[in-house]
């Protein structure tokens, strides 16, 4: 065995990539991910990183009903993130304040709904992984028949953000100068919203309810602290997510070999390797943040002087 | 102004909002690269006024027309600077990128900028004098060139009618009369007609073709020196005023008048000097 061969046998474990559960985590992943990081770009230049995380908490409460119904998760996921996101934007709140205490209390009643369809997955006993499943994430168990409709959702999703690229980009920079454009602001809200849900839909059946607002924001901020074009941020957050997500779960399946017996939580990989994307750029000397304070500190011991 | 050849109609249009009449019988018209200002204290209708015009608020009599430029994509032929927008310096929107979803915001899909839409971009960029800050995120910019990148943006699809809110709002004496400038020259320029609201009309004094002043939900519309008059103004308020001319400043003063005539004048910040 060349020197080649021992570190890739070391990165990748035996059997990796003909191992069945790994291929469709990968799969599922990966599309989760770039789906997610794609229309994360606007989520985070709109300020609907908390809206994410309730999206994600309410479809959370949909993905443990459909375990107590035994239909498709995806079905569940999808199906109560779409319908509260579709009520969050018919509600239509401008003020942010107000917005931010209905989404709170959206949040709330999602996770209520949540807790009690769990409970009931677990005391009839035929679904007791579904806690962890559900709030955490179980990559390894996904089942390959929900590539397709996971696909679907994903490509939605993308296709809608891309389509309606300069609209959202100029309604984010002002409500007023898109409808001066003829742009009807409220609709395309709502299409962007009905994206964002499938994303957050897709994020949380993959890493997890609780976990999947890290991928929907993480690699979308990361990207927005390096570049200064938002086509550019999208395709590095995708990048960035997808590394995240294939790294995540190689790690995951490598864990198997550090702890024999049993491995680590594939979402724990994903969120810190995300994590510590975001963590390295804001502290890189080169990062904006930095940059402008330094200014700011100049200027004013110039003032100071004078 | 021959009949028919102008730009925008203001034709005899009333407003109400909520049940609350707002503006009553307004009438004016401008011609192609006329420039006009629109004065008025705050809460006289100014914006009420231009919402109308860009057609968001329904008159409830008269109508607004506006004509559309030759050259046009669909587009209405108006084009907007809104009050006071605050840029989030976080956005990864540079200047150019700004002027750019001027010409194109409306537009699907991924855009593929042309030579020409770029050649198109840089003229406008240079003709509002922030070339050199084209590659800048718009929330680095100062106040005055983040009006100059609007003006831009608002300019870039060639309307023959340009609408701005308010835009020497917040900018220091300077850049006011830079502004100002810039505005009288693109009206000349691009053939555009200029439309823009303000509570004081002293910056715009040299160079407003026309003046429409707003009170108490009326307007007097004409030439400036027309307009502000003792006559006229006192009729527009329904109480005595004076329109006095002070080392070329034309100051408004209603002497006497009860508070709500006061809170009704369009403010001229006149610094008194103190006698020692």
């Amino acid at each position: 065995m060349t020197g080649m061969h021992m570190l890739l046998g070391l990165i990748f474990s035996p059997g990796f990539f003909a191992n069945a559960p790994v291929r469709t985590a990968l799969l599922v992943g990966g599309g989760t991910a770039v789906a997610s990081a794609v229309v994360g770009i606007f989520a985070v230049m709109r300020g609907q990183s908390f809206a994410a995380h309730a999206l994600g908490d309410v479809s959370s409460a949909g993905g443990s009903a459909s375990y107590l119904l035994g239909v498709s998760p995806v079905l569940g996921f999808i199906g109560l993130g779409v319908l509260a996101a579709a009520s969050m934007e018919w509600a239509d709140v401008q003020d942010a304040r107000e917005r931010d205490l209905v989404t709170g209390v959206v949040l709330g009643a999602g996770l209520a709904l949540t807790a009690l369809f769990l409970y009931f997955d677990t005391t009839s006993g035929s679904a007791s992984g579904a806690v962890v499943a559900i709030l955490f994430g179980s990559m390894f168990t996904l089942p390959l028949s929900i590539a397709l409709p996971a696909g679907i959702a994903g490509a939605i999703a993308v296709v809608t953000t891309v389509t309606l690229y300069r609209p959202l980009l100029l309604s984010s920079l002002s409500a007023e100068l898109a409808t001066a454009q003829g742009i009807r602001v409220r609709l395309l809200g709502f299409a962007h919203a009905l994206a964002l849900a499938l994303a957050v839909s897709l994020s949380a059946m993959t890493v997890g309810a609780i976990l999947s607002p890290a991928l929907i924001i993480g690699p979308a901020a990361t990207a927005l602290r390096l570049v200064d074009r938002p086509g550019l941020a999208m395709a590095l957050a995708a990048l960035l997510g997808l590394s995240a997500v294939w790294g995540g779960i190689l790690l995951a399946y490598d864990s198997y070999y550090w702890t024999p017996g049993h491995g680590w939580p594939v979402s724990f990989f994903i969120v810190s390797l995300v994590f510590l994307g975001y963590v390295g750029v804001n502290v890189a000397p080169r990062s904006r943040a930095v940059r402008t304070a330094g200014h700011a500190t100049g200027h004013h011991a110039g003032c100071a002087q004078d | 102004m021959k009949t028919g050849s102008e730009v925008l109609l203001v034709d005899h249009v009333s407003v109400a909002l909520s049940g609350r009449s707002v503006l009553r019988d307004i009438h004016f018209k401008l011609a192609p690269g006329e420039f006009c200002a629109l004065i008025g204290a705050n809460g006289s209708g100014k914006t009420t006024l231009l919402k109308t015009i860009l057609g968001l608020v329904r008159p409830e009599a008269g109508a607004v027309s506006v004509a559309r430029p030759a050259e046009r994509d669909g587009a209405t032929g108006i084009g907007y600077v809104p009050q006071r927008i605050s840029l989030d310096p976080s956005l990864p929107l540079r200047a150019r990128d700004v002027v750019s979803l001027g010409l194109d915001g409306g537009r699907l899909g991924l855009p593929l900028t042309s030579r020409a839409h770029r050649a198109r971009i840089d003229q406008m960029l240079s003709a509002v004098g922030v070339a050199d800050f084209a590659d800048r995120r718009i929330g680095d910019l100062s106040g005055g060139q983040q009006q100059r990148v609007l003006i831009a943006h608002a300019l870039v699809r060639r309307p023959s009618l340009l609408l701005l809110d308010e835009p020497l709002a917040n900018l220091d004496v300077r850049s006011t009369a830079e502004i100002v400038v810039l505005l009288r020259r693109l009206a000349t320029d691009y053939h555009t007609a200029v439309l823009l609201s303000a509570h004081d009309m002293n910056p715009l004094l040299s160079a407003m073709d026309r003046i429409v002043y707003l009170a108490n939900g009326c307007a007097a519309a004409g030439k400036p020196e027309e307009i502000v008059r003792t006559e006229v103004l006192s009729q527009l308020y329904g109480y005595h005023i004076d329109v006095v001319r002070v080392h070329g400043r034309v100051v408004v003063i209603a002497a006497g008048a009860p508070d709500e005539i006061h809170a009704a004048i369009a403010k001229d910040p006149v610094h008194t000097a103190e006698i020692p």
